[in-house]
């Protein structure tokens, strides 16, 4: 009765409803901000703002089962003279073993190789288990360098100079106490238990005329064979890209602002940095100025879900695409058979994104040994190489319907925007109209 | 037998390719360098121990990611000498500029001379011994291992310091956020006698030095410590 009457008289607040009335009254307790998992919440334009427009009179369409529609990508053509050759465009993004436990770090190796894509390390350098199970390898150099040593970056097949991701452009890496466990702890060369944030600059370059140099001496110990990434998060991506084109990338990643994390400040995942939808579009026009597009490749990264994303991405020029929350939501995080288990925490399936706990009842973000001993990394990889199928299928769905025989050759003119931001930000134009906002008049 | 590499007739890749033809192996064998005149990225990735003398000055990265081998710089040093060498010994005869040493797991590195700022920025093990004295932010983020400075510190030493172990022999500008003085023990003097004992100098007594270390007192975030975030 008493909820009836809520609904129907009382009238909440637009600029406190109750989710902002709970921060303030969090914060007011805790005198700490909010740190949390998981990637941006709130509304943003995406992918989802634009549609294809399918074969018709004036294109042709391939034949869904009968011709063949490529979705191999080459990464490294540039410098490396080992550049890495995947099955499908869309690949696993850096997620650390802390943030993961070994487990899910090994599912994600299985789910990747089975289906001929690359998993990349995180925050936390290479386990044994990793490198065992990933027949593609990105090793990342993070400011931290937790674990970094020659070794292992000679044993990767790609590597990968993080700048920044983006959940956090601009913030450094945060594993809370709970999660330093012994073996993370050893790993990292730190006391167990203690908050380890790390640095957000790299501790031996400052600009990209250093960063040259830095990526001039890993090729050097490396003899030229690995493919050099440099991943960014999304802000200023039309100069970043230009300056990791110059400071001598193979690959850039873009990472928008959809981008996953393990532990943030919810104001950074939040207010900091662009979406995705135009980063890519800026980091193509940057690559096109330089006459560096497809020769430099680009991968696209946040809030990547479904075959339209990546197929919208390849479209406004982007090499591949990566995916973080998604492959762990494929693993079974946020799984509906946890929910009983999710309540217990105060959360629900659907919701949950503490992943910086340490409590996830899934054993996917933890480090308890007992809660990670749940998951199954066969299984688990299983769901994951079924799930970069489906993302693959519905990809060449869309390509062969614009007539493409490979992914790559979908391209801007395949689109149309439904909202005017989504035209702006990705140049393409308003469906119906010739207009894109910013370049012509309607 | 000298093996001798002149820069000025071959180029720095085809000089680390011909040092990496024996990583992993034990190859004892000594290498001299010739006319590095500020090259960059100059005897990086080593995985022997092998003996490398470089007859002057070098940029960036001069030997980094070592592991095993001896090398000894007869000059200065550009940023980041030995950054995140594992093991062996790297010898700079000159004076270094920034970021000496970072991230470094193990191994030892000596300068003669000064260092820049930020000298052992995220050590991770290495052992470095400065003769002269270093800039600001030294020790910055440090997590374990020694830095031993003979002569004077910069601004912020020690800042957000873990497990490293800082000694310095004359004046510090100021601490950086939760870097305290702390008591030498005897057991703190021994290492600190060994480490001088092992970079060659034997006219400093360990009694002319004083100890920093972490108050830890940041280790796990304390909104009443909220001032020094």
């Amino acid at each position: 009765m008493l909820e009836k009457i809520i609904k129907k008289y009382l009238r909440e607040s637009a600029t406190f409803p109750l989710p902002v009335i709970a921060d303030i009254q969090r914060a007011a307790r805790s005198g700490i901000y909010d740190i949390r998992g998981f990637g941006a919440k709130r509304h943003l334009p995406s992918f989802d703002d634009l549609v294809f427009l399918g074969a018709s009179m004036s294109r042709y369409p391939l034949e869904g089962y009968r011709e063949r529609c490529d979705t191999s990508v080459t990464l490294g053509t540039r410098y490396a003279k080992k550049p890495i050759e995947l099955k499908i465009p869309i690949t696993i993004a850096g997620m650390s073993f802390g943030a993961l436990s070994g487990p899910a770090k090994e599912a994600l190796g299985r789910g990747a190789s089975e289906v001929g894509t690359s998993t990349t390390t995180g925050d936390g350098g290479m386990t044994p288990e990793e490198r065992g199970h990933s027949d593609k390898l990105v090793y990342q150099l993070l400011p931290s360098r937790y674990g970094m040593n020659p070794d292992d970056l000679r044993k990767a097949d790609a590597i990968e100079v993080v700048v920044g991701q983006g959940a956090k452009p601009g913030g450094g890496g945060m594993l809370l106490g709970q999660k330093i466990s012994k073996r993370v702890a050893e790993m990292r060369d730190l006391p167990e238990g203690i908050d380890q944030r790390s640095a957000c600059r790299h501790p031996d370059w400052t600009g990209p005329d250093d960063l040259a140099i830095k990526i001039q001496e890993l090729r050097e110990i490396t003899d030229w064979e690995k493919p050099v990434y440099i991943k960014v998060g999304a802000t200023r991506t039309y100069y970043d890209t230009m300056l990791a084109v110059k400071a001598g990338a193979d690959v850039i990643v873009v990472d928008g602002m959809q981008g996953g994390t393990a532990a943030t400040q919810d104001v950074f995942i939040e207010h900091v940095g662009i979406p995705t939808l135009p980063a890519v579009r800026l980091a193509v026009e940057a690559l096109k100025e330089m006459d560096m597009h497809r020769k430099v490749q680009l991968i696209v990264s946040g809030g990547i879900r479904s075959g339209a994303d990546v197929a919208k991405a390849l479209a406004l020029g982007a090499d591949a695409v990566s995916i973080g929350v998604a492959a762990l939501i494929a693993l079974g995080d946020n799984s509906p058979e946890y929910d009983e288990e999710y309540r217990k925490l105060g959360t629900a399936a659907g919701y949950y994104d503490d992943y910086q706990d340490g409590k996830d009842p899934t054993g996917i973000s933890t480090q308890s040994d007992e809660l990670a001993a749940k998951f199954d990394p066969i299984k688990g990889g299983r769901r994951l190489a079924n799930y970069l199928r489906v993302l693959t299928l519905e990809t060449q769905t869309l390509a062969r319907a614009c007539g493409k025989s490979h992914v790559h050759n979908l391209d801007p003119q395949d689109l149309v925007a439904l909202t005017m931001e989504a035209a702006a930000m990705a140049k393409v134009p308003l469906a119906g109209t010739d207009w894109i906002p910013g370049k012509n008049n309607l | 037998m000298m093996n001798t590499i002149d820069l000025e007739n071959s180029d720095v890749t085809e000089l680390n390719q011909k040092l990496h033809d024996v990583n992993g192996t034990k190859d004892k064998s000594e290498w001299q360098i010739l006319n590095p005149k500020g090259r960059h990225n100059v005897a990086v990735g080593i995985d022997a121990p092998l003996k490398v003398k470089i007859d002057g000055h070098v940029g960036y990265y001069c030997a980094g990611m070592n592991k095993h081998a001896n090398v000894t710089v007869k000059g200065n040093v550009g940023p980041g000498v030995a950054e995140n060498m594992m093991s062996g010994i790297v010898h700079v005869t000159g004076s270094a500029s920034q970021y000496a040493g970072a991230t470094a797991h193990g191994g030892l590195l000596i300068i003669d001379g000064d260092a820049s700022s930020r000298c052992g920025i995220s050590m991770k093990g290495v052992d470095i011994l400065v003769k002269g004295s270093v800039g600001h932010m030294s020790a910055f983020m440090a997590q374990s291992g020694r830095l031993v400075i003979c002569g004077d510190a910069g601004d912020a030493l020690g800042d957000s310091l873990y497990e490293a172990h800082i000694y310095v022999r004359g004046k510090i500008a100021s601490l950086g956020a939760d870097c305290i003085e702390k008591p030498i023990k005897s057991k703190h003097q021994k290492e600190l006698g060994k480490l001088l004992k092992d970079a060659g100098v034997n006219d400093i007594d360990v009694s002319e030095f004083r100890r920093y270390g972490s108050a830890r007192k940041l280790y796990n975030f304390d909104v009443d410590n909220v001032d020094v975030y």
